[in-house]
């Protein structure tokens, strides 16, 4: 992609993750306009707005670029609002760039916020009988961390993974999360305090799984030459975005599914579904594994984190272990992961969840991460999948 | 006898069986059973037969639910954990979910065979659930 054809990150703005159970919006408006600030631009500036929906907030959820445009102020900006589960903020930022390069317009604002309740998600939505996301809690009492620790279990049958090595994964972006002033979790945690707290899916405990937060994180979006025309010299660009569905046959059992697809008419494809996620941005941005300074990837559990690591190429399958207990993907190692503190230090608000993904690479990338920089941090890569068949990579570089 | 979901699963005395769908043009299984269309994207069938699921198959991978979980699934009181497996029929090469019966996950592994079989939930009817082979 020529450099007058990419997109840049020309501001990133997040309101701190926490637990207060305030209106989404109040979020979403404070990221907003903490994007904007960072800009140096104004809200009238702004001609096109792209709100990730969030799906237990109500009608204004459902219609969150809308909903973010009336509390902004009317302005006469073009709207678009889109759901995608966990990879709904990157699929708004999808959205914005496309128009973006496609020359329907200069500059655009993507926002996501969210306010979640205590405990479990619950389906959404009252009775639905055909519904599987209210199927399988009725008929299974299948909930979210009850797929995440089938993975975990699956790991250390084949790998010989271990709940120390799941605690390790805590106990690292932990200490990266104490030196992020946006996590909701700012304290370093043990291993011993992480494998003494209670099992809530076994082989998962409390605090091998993320809690469901309140936050939001926005970005605006620009051409380059729109940034070059407002003296940004050195913009954070955005190198690709991969929003891929999974190919059939779809041979891991996904939430909120009741099983996998069938390889038996058809062979499973080449690479399993997170890792096409990964390999799509790599081959849109003409980069590879060996080209990040650092990556963030979707820690919906401890062990997750291990798999994304082989996911997206940092090692093959069965070393994850390996590269962490190495330090390599700690702070000061080779290829920093998760250097935001990841879901273990936010917990999930899901629509913002990809934006602030993303506002930790610009962070990263611009060399304003402070005590969690990583030196020389060029080329940066966020990865999350979610339910239904969603999954994003969006790649970074300077 | 009350099934949680009607056309899933099937009683027959001793045998219970997972209710899947077969595609008739290209042979592609699924479950839950499916009409309309075939899943496979190369395939433009829509004939969709019921298929019978083979009744043993390898865990996959297991786990529990130590909290109650959530409604819609009404928990039993006292709470006693819920197993989970995933279990992997490979003659129709698919992994399906379920409650397990009379096993806790200090009894599962990974790879360890187990039979198709139906149990209560808390309020009262059936679903299928793996258990023990007999």
């Amino acid at each position: 992609m020529s450099a007058q054809a990419s997109v840049v990150v020309l501001g990133a703005g997040m309101h701190p993750w926490g637990k207060w159970g305030r209106p989404f919006l109040e979020y979403g408006l404070a990221a907003a306009r903490a994007a904007l600030r960072d800009a140096d631009l104004s809200w009238p500036d702004v001609q096109y707005v792209v709100g990730a929906d969030t799906i237990r907030n109500g009608y204004p959820g459902f219609v969150a670029g809308a909903a973010y445009a009336q509390a902004l102020g009317w302005s006469g900006a073009r709207v678009a609002s889109c759901y995608a589960a966990c990879a709904s903020g990157a699929q708004a930022v999808d959205i914005a760039r496309t128009r973006i390069l496609a020359g329907l317009c200069d500059v655009a604002l993507v926002v996501g916020a969210d306010s979640t309740p205590k405990g479990f998600f619950r389906p959404v939505g009252g009775d639905r009988p055909d519904d599987p996301d209210w199927q399988r809690f009725r008929l299974l009492g299948a909930t979210n961390p009850a797929y995440f620790a089938l993975y975990a279990r699956r790991r250390m049958s084949l790998h010989g993974t271990t709940p120390a090595d799941f605690a390790a994964v805590k106990v690292k972006n932990a200490l990266a999360g104490s030196l992020n002033p946006m996590a909701r979790y700012r304290e370093p945690v043990t291993a011993e305090r992480v494998l003494s707290s209670p099992m809530v899916a076994d082989p998962l405990r409390l605090m091998d799984i993320c809690a469901t937060s309140d936050g939001a994180a926005a970005v605006v979006l620009a051409s380059e030459s729109y940034a070059r025309r407002r003296g940004v010299t050195r913009p954070v660009r955005l190198a690709a975005v991969s929003t891929v569905t999974p190919t059939f046959p779809h041979t891991t059992l996904d939430l909120p599914n009741f099983a996998t697809d069938s390889s038996a008419a058809v062979p499973p494809p080449e690479l399993p579904f997170r890792a096409s996620i990964a390999h799509a941005a790599y081959e849109e941005a003409g980069l590879g594994p060996r080209d990040l300074s650092l990556a963030e990837v979707y820690d919906l559990s401890t062990a997750l984190e291990l798999d994304w690591m082989e996911d997206i190429g940092l090692c093959p399958p069965g070393e994850a272990e390996k590269l962490l207990r190495a330090g390599e993907t700690a702070l000061g190692g080779r290829v920093p992961v998760n250097p935001s503190g990841g879901l273990a230090s936010f917990g999930e608000a899901i629509p913002a969840q990809a934006i602030a993904q993303l506002c930790e690479l610009t962070t990263q990338l611009r060399g304003r991460a402070g005590p969690r920089q990583v030196p020389r941090a060029r080329t940066g890569l966020a990865v999350n999948q979610g339910l239904f068949g969603h999954g994003s990579a969006v790649i970074t570089t300077v | 006898m009350t099934f949680a979901i009607e056309g899933w699963f099937a009683i027959d005395g001793d045998d219970v069986r997972l209710l899947g769908t077969r595609c008739t043009t290209c042979g592609t299984v699924c479950f839950p059973p499916r009409r309309g269309f075939c899943p496979n994207p190369a395939c433009e069938g829509t004939e969709l037969v019921e298929h019978r699921l083979p009744r043993r198959g390898r865990v996959w991978s297991y786990t529990n639910a130590c909290y109650p979980p959530p409604a819609p699934y009404v928990a039993a009181e006292p709470y006693e954990p819920v197993t989970l497996a995933a279990v992997a029929l490979d003659e129709v090469g698919i992994v399906v979910l379920g409650q397990v019966s009379g096993l806790t996950v200090d009894e599962l592994a990974v790879g360890m065979e187990l039979e198709l079989t139906s149990g209560p939930l808390a309020d009262g009817p059936l679903v299928w659930m793996w258990g023990r082979p007999s």
